[in-house]
């Protein structure tokens, strides 16, 4: 199968310290790859490599190449905006520009010179089952909403983009048990027509949903597989404690 | 007995934190009360609409009204377009190094320079180096002066409370820095911005010290608000009837009434804020 997105020989430093070692991971078309592992093992540094939010933080070293197929992400020939805009990025608090619900997805429409007509964003936030819970209320300001449903509305903004992958920050985390469920059904909806990385600290979560599963330690991968192998058969002793909640 | 002990200074705590807020309260309505008890009879709308007259004992207070409204505009358009862009680049394009944490420092520090100095300092460069003369523009750049301090740092404690989520939002939909400035950070801030705009301007209005060199005059007979002449303001105008004036005694109702006026209008330049502040909060999280 071909990969969509791949890391090669990623290392990441932020002044001395080093927080990725020598990534070398790679992520299917229409698939969901979850990445776990204890606090501070590099998942979310990893994640916004390929986005490349590190651009903001002026002390980070990133060596070793990120693709998107064959697309060199960090080469100075790639404008960032429109990596940006072929990369989604959902984050873990649910954050919503202080505008209406429709401005919150026609921006980014609008920015990247899209069309933003009202059936684009009626179409997108009907992919981010929001649409019929939204759709008297689209001059709201996006504040008012719930934390799910604005977790649900800043998908349907980085879905309004028809990017080819999303990347998701453990986007429920600061959620309620149902509003979560209903995210993890979305998400699972989208791989049809998307590449999606989330970044989770709940096992079941990854279970539920992933069909890969990359397993990291201190700034390494130690093991990568079908989430089925990796849950119930895995390879390392760490891999194993980690996921029984032994360590982490 | 300890227990007793321990009862007795919680209630002397409390009695002196009381007796505190208490005193405070007192002051603050005695001079309300003396201000306004002695204001309001003079106070009228002919008060507001005529101009001083017969040596100043008669009449209202039009031209120090229309002069201190001239001055507060020029202060506005010279310190807010200078002092948030300022702000705006200090925060959110600056690297934080020795340089600009020297100049946020000097920043700070020149909110607490005394405001004559600037009036001298007006005097200096306007007036005298670029030729101004004593006049409205000279005294609306000084107070603008006064002001860019206060503006700049209110700014960036604006820009400093948008959580930097906000900023990746729009990075994340593929915006460049500049349109995530524009379209996200300014108008997440902007209740911040106006608030602190407000309050420096209703206290850049208030100023004596620095106009004091620079333009205000102690009578100006006839048409006033051009910006190469002298003018009158209110703080002015009632420093000079309270203490320079050769009929101090006849003057004091239109005194009065002055500081009357010069208190309802800082009190509704703080309500404006704080209404801003209120608009803008609702639609926050």
């Amino acid at each position: 199968m071909k990969s969509k997105l791949s890391a090669e020989n990623l290392s990441i430093s932020f002044g001395t310290k080093q927080v990725l070692k020598q990534i070398n991971v790679s992520f299917q078309e229409n698939e969901i790859t979850a990445l776990i592992g204890p606090s501070g093992c590099g998942k979310s540094t990893l994640l916004r490599s390929f986005n490349r939010m590190h651009d903001l933080s002026p002390d980070a070293k990133i060596e070793g190449a990120i693709k998107l197929e064959d697309l060199d992400l960090y080469s100075k020939a790639v404008p960032v905006t429109e990596i940006r805009k072929r990369i989604g990025m959902v984050f873990q608090k649910a954050n919503p520009f202080p505008k209406s619900i429709y401005d919150n997805i026609a921006y980014g429409l609008r920015i990247n010179n899209l069309p933003h007509d009202k059936s684009v964003i009626e179409k997108a936030l009907r992919e981010a089952f929001l649409w019929e819970e939204v759709k008297n209320d689209l001059k709201m300001p996006a504040t008012r909403l719930s934390g799910g449903q604005q977790q649900r509305l800043c998908i349907a903004r980085a879905v309004a983009l028809r990017p080819e992958v999303i990347l998701m920050d453990e986007p429920c985390s600061a959620l309620d048990p149902v509003s979560t469920l209903k995210i993890e059904e979305l998400i699972s909806h989208l791989k049809t027509n998307y590449t999606i990385v989330i970044v989770t600290h709940n096992m079941q979560q990854a279970q539920r949903i992933a069909d890969k599963t990359v397993f990291m330690y201190l700034g390494e991968v130690k093991e990568e597989g079908p989430t089925q192998q990796i849950f119930q058969n895995p390879h390392h002793e760490m891999t194993a404690n980690y996921i029984n909640g032994q360590f982490g | 007995m300890q227990f007793k002990s321990r009862a007795l200074s919680s209630v002397i705590e409390w009695g002196s934190l009381l007796l505190s807020t208490g005193l405070v309260c007192f002051f603050l309505v005695v001079v309300i009360w003396e201000i306004a008890s002695k204001g309001a009879s003079v106070l009228s709308w002919e008060f507001l609409f005529a101009v001083p007259s017969e040596g100043m004992t008669q009449g209202g207070i039009l031209t120090p009204i229309i002069g201190t409204v001239v001055l507060t505009l020029i202060t506005a358009l010279f310190a807010i377009p200078f002092g948030v862009c300022c702000a705006i680049y200090l925060h959110e394009y600056a690297e934080d190094n020795w340089l600009t944490r020297t100049i946020r420092a000097s920043i700070r520090n020149l909110s607490g320079v005394p405001s004559i100095i600037y009036g001298l300092f007006g005097l200096a460069l306007f007036v005298q180096a670029m030729e101004f003369g004593t006049s409205l523009l000279a005294a609306g750049l000084t107070l603008g002066l006064l002001s860019l301090p206060y503006i700049i740092t209110t700014t960036e404690e604006a820009l400093m409370r948008i959580p930097n989520s906000t900023r990746e939002a729009a990075l994340a939909v593929g915006a460049t820095k500049f349109e995530t400035i524009k379209d996200v950070v300014i108008p997440s801030a902007m209740s911040g911005i106006l608030t602190g705009v407000v309050l420096t301007l209703s206290r850049a209005a208030g100023e004596t010290a620095p106009i004091l060199f620079t333009g205000a005059a102690f009578y100006i007979n006839g048409s006033t608000g051009y910006i190469n002449q002298e003018f009158m303001a209110l703080p002015y105008h009632l420093y000079m009837l309270s203490t320079q004036h050769q009929s101090i005694d006849e003057v004091r109702p239109i005194a009065y009434g002055t500081a009357l006026v010069l208190v309802i209008v800082v009190f509704l330049l703080n309500l404006t804020a704080f209404y801003i502040r209120y608009k803008y909060r609702k639609n926050e999280v």
